[in-house]
């Protein structure tokens, strides 16, 4: 699915250089969870979102699924975020002035899914994270477990292979945390997504069958025992 | 998804939203009200040019009065006091004079119409004679020693009024041409040497003048068939008469004006034709004076022109001002509004959005503003030039300035001894009154509501350019 060879990032802060990443080789599978854990500010979102196609790499090359998304003009690559790559992030971003299914709706906008079609699939995406009687509330008169699922929903609602999720529960508390990470457990497993994690609590990435650690931008991949990968 | 998001949107920075499409409104209602009102003294314009000049009438040519003529000269009753003190008149002596004489103008050559018919490029062309009634009625007082003018002046009656003898042949040309008829006929060609006259309407309720009656003009009864309105802020004679009748019993001095005429009325054949007629003519007449309506209108003054020049620059350039304030505004305040959203749009563009989307959206929400704004300055604009029509202040136009006229004849029954002429006591004035409207059209709110949203259009483009630019990863960055 994934493979990142030499990807290096840099950018200026001030008038220093400060490189985020230095030369991070990983392979991701299909179907495999991945969790990326480190220190604050040592690259972990900046990788995430090179692997999402939301930034560019200075160097290296970001293959998906045979393709470099690090050369790939920027119209195309929207196109494949679009289609194939769903995200969740930290706080939510939830739009504040729709309701909860027209929030899920806006995934579906640039697949130019017609106004029925969105409606019936955004409703069923929440009704698949529990969220079925919240449909028209707004993000304001949700909390925070609700609105992850919200986001959650955005992100699945258009069947993507791939799920990136920044922090999904760091804005959470503690039985929050363990409600959204099984459901996206649960939702992992029953779509078979790849699954890209960022997290900075152990208990979320003990979940993933690998663990990242990500320090001072360079990667280092293990094995979670017992939670074989999907080559193995 | 594109309505409800942008419903949602404006509906959330509403006050925002109202700022911008009030200060488009401003802009737009400011342009409305001056253009209207620029309208209006325009019409107000051609309104007092079409009196002043004639509907019809392209060009007009008349001759400055000769050196040493009596027109420009007053009286001062001298000669006639050292008449009296030398007995050539006798105290007790009853006047009764009505005497009609040329204007202001002096005489066109005879021949000089047909001329000027012949040339090219005019289609017609008719003469006129412009007069004024004067009669003087009184006993010739007992002057002493020391007694001065005034007191032998209080011992007359005069009155004047201005008669127009028309070609009766060709009314559409000419001074009876702006007119209304409101009661009665006009003058026609079978009245060429009747005395028939045709009454202005507002002269006819002065003195009680109506169709049927009588009017002394000159000394002769001529018959009212007739009542005409002139235009607003017409300056009419006050009775028209055939021109033959008028050529019979005028005078130039003590001289006859039969076969004369002082003014031609010229139709040309096209509007681009005036200058080139007007040239001919001037060639062909070198004395003459060759005037059209746009020479007519170089020398309106008063607050008419005052108007026109404060609509036309003044308000043109404070329109376009608050214009450009307004487009300024709406750009700076949308910029603002993308700014604060660039977490949403980051997200927007990370759900795979592409910019073009995303910029639709922002300049839709600039659009919605702008036609908000077009829809409440129509209103204002409206409502601005309802005011002006409802406040109709009243504007003067002013051409050349007063003469006095000349009579002649009447000197005779005062003594022909050193006698002067007796001259009108009345000048004639060319300040006419109108009252100012602000018309709004339809292609003016077109043009309105055009500039209202080419604002939102203007602003929504700022706006978009500044989202479009935005790097997904550096705005999913941002801190709100």
């Amino acid at each position: 699915m994934y493979k990142l060879s030499g990807v290096v990032k840099k950018y200026r802060k001030g008038g220093a250089v400060v490189t985020a990443l230095q030369g991070v080789d990983l392979v991701i599978e299909d179907g495999e969870w991945l969790a990326i854990q480190g220190p604050t500010g040592h690259g972990k979102s900046t990788l995430l979102q090179i692997i999402g196609g939301l930034d560019r790499p200075t160097s290296g090359m970001v293959e998906f699924d045979g393709t470099d998304l690090a050369r790939m003009p920027e119209r195309q690559v929207t196109k494949v975020r679009a289609r194939s790559i769903g995200f969740i992030f930290q706080t939510f971003n939830l739009i504040p002035t729709l309701s909860a299914a027209e929030n899920v709706e806006v995934a579906l906008v640039p697949l130019k899914v017609g106004a029925a079609d969105r409606k019936a699939r955004a409703e069923q995406a929440l009704t698949d994270v529990g969220l079925g009687d919240r449909l028209r509330h707004l993000p304001s008169e949700l909390s925070g477990g609700q609105q992850q699922r919200v986001a959650t929903a955005r992100a699945l609602v258009k069947e993507p292979t791939v799920l990136l999720a920044d922090e999904p529960t760091g804005n959470l508390d503690e039985g929050t945390r363990d409600e959204i990470i099984g459901l996206l457990e649960k939702l992992w497993q029953s779509r078979g997504l790849t699954m890209v994690v960022v997290t900075h609590d152990s208990i979320v990435a003990s979940r993933a069958q690998r663990q990242g650690l990500l320090r001072d931008g360079r990667l280092a991949v293990t094995q979670a025992p017992g939670r074989p990968s999907p080559s193995q | 998804m594109f309505f409800t998001y942008l419903r949602r949107e404006l509906r959330r920075r509403v006050r925002q939203a109202v700022f911008i499409a009030l200060g488009l409104a401003l802009g737009i209602g400011l342009v409305i009200t001056v253009v209207a009102a620029s309208s209006g003294v325009q019409n107000s314009q051609s309104a007092v040019l079409h009196a002043l000049y004639g509907v019809g009438t392209d060009v007009t040519v008349t001759e400055p009065p000769a050196q040493g003529s009596n027109v420009g000269t007053t009286f001062d009753f001298t000669q006639e006091i050292k008449n009296i003190k030398t007995g050539a008149i006798a105290a007790g002596t009853k006047i009764d004079i009505n005497n009609l004489a040329t204007e202001q103008y002096g005489l066109l050559s005879s021949g000089a119409l047909a001329k000027v018919a012949r040339q090219p490029g005019v289609t017609s062309a008719v003469g006129g004679l412009a007069l004024t009634d004067l009669t003087v009625n009184g006993t010739v007082p007992q002057i002493s020693l020391g007694q001065g003018a005034g007191s032998f002046r209080s011992s007359f009656t005069t009155t004047t009024f201005n008669v127009d003898g028309v070609d009766a042949s060709s009314t559409a040309l000419g001074p009876l041409s702006s007119g209304k008829i409101t009661s009665g006929s006009t003058l026609t060609s079978a009245d060429a040497d009747a005395d028939d006259a045709v009454v202005d309407s507002g002269y006819a309720a002065q003195n009680k003048l109506s169709t049927g009656g009588t009017i002394d003009v000159g000394g002769s009864n001529f018959k009212i068939i007739g009542i005409v309105a002139a235009p607003q802020g017409g300056s009419p004679p006050d009775v028209y008469i055939p021109l033959a009748r008028a050529q019979s019993i005028g005078k130039n001095g003590s001289a006859s004006l039969a076969g004369e005429i002082d003014t031609i009325y010229v139709t040309a054949g096209s509007a681009a034709n005036i200058p080139s007629v007007q040239k001919e003519i001037a060639a062909l007449l070198p004395s003459a004076t060759v005037t059209d309506s746009s020479d007519l209108a170089s020398e309106v003054t008063g607050s008419l022109s005052s108007a026109s020049s404060l609509a036309n620059n003044l308000g043109r350039w404070l329109s376009v001002a608050v214009l450009v304030a307004a487009f300024l505004l709406a750009s700076l305040l949308t910029m603002a509004a993308v700014a604060r959203r660039v977490r949403e749009f980051g997200t927007l563009k990370a759900l795979g959005w592409p910019s073009r989307r995303i910029v639709g959206q922002v300049m839709g929400e600039s659009i919605a503003i702008g036609i908000a704004g077009a829809v409440v300055g129509v209103g204002l604009g409206y409502g601005g030039a309802a005011l002006i029509d409802k406040l109709a202040p009243k504007l003067s136009a002013t051409v050349g300035s007063s003469n006095a006229a000349s009579v002649s004849g009447p000197g005779r029954a005062l003594g022909t001894a050193g006698s002067s002429a007796l001259k009108a006591l009345t000048s004639s004035s060319h300040t006419v009154s109108v009252t100012l409207t602000a018309p709004v059209t339809l292609d003016l709110i077109f043009v309105a509501v055009v500039l209202a949203i080419a604002g939102g259009l203007i602003a929504g483009v700022f706006g978009g350019w500044r989202a479009a630019r935005l790097r997904p990863a550096a705005a999913l960055a941002r801190v709100e």
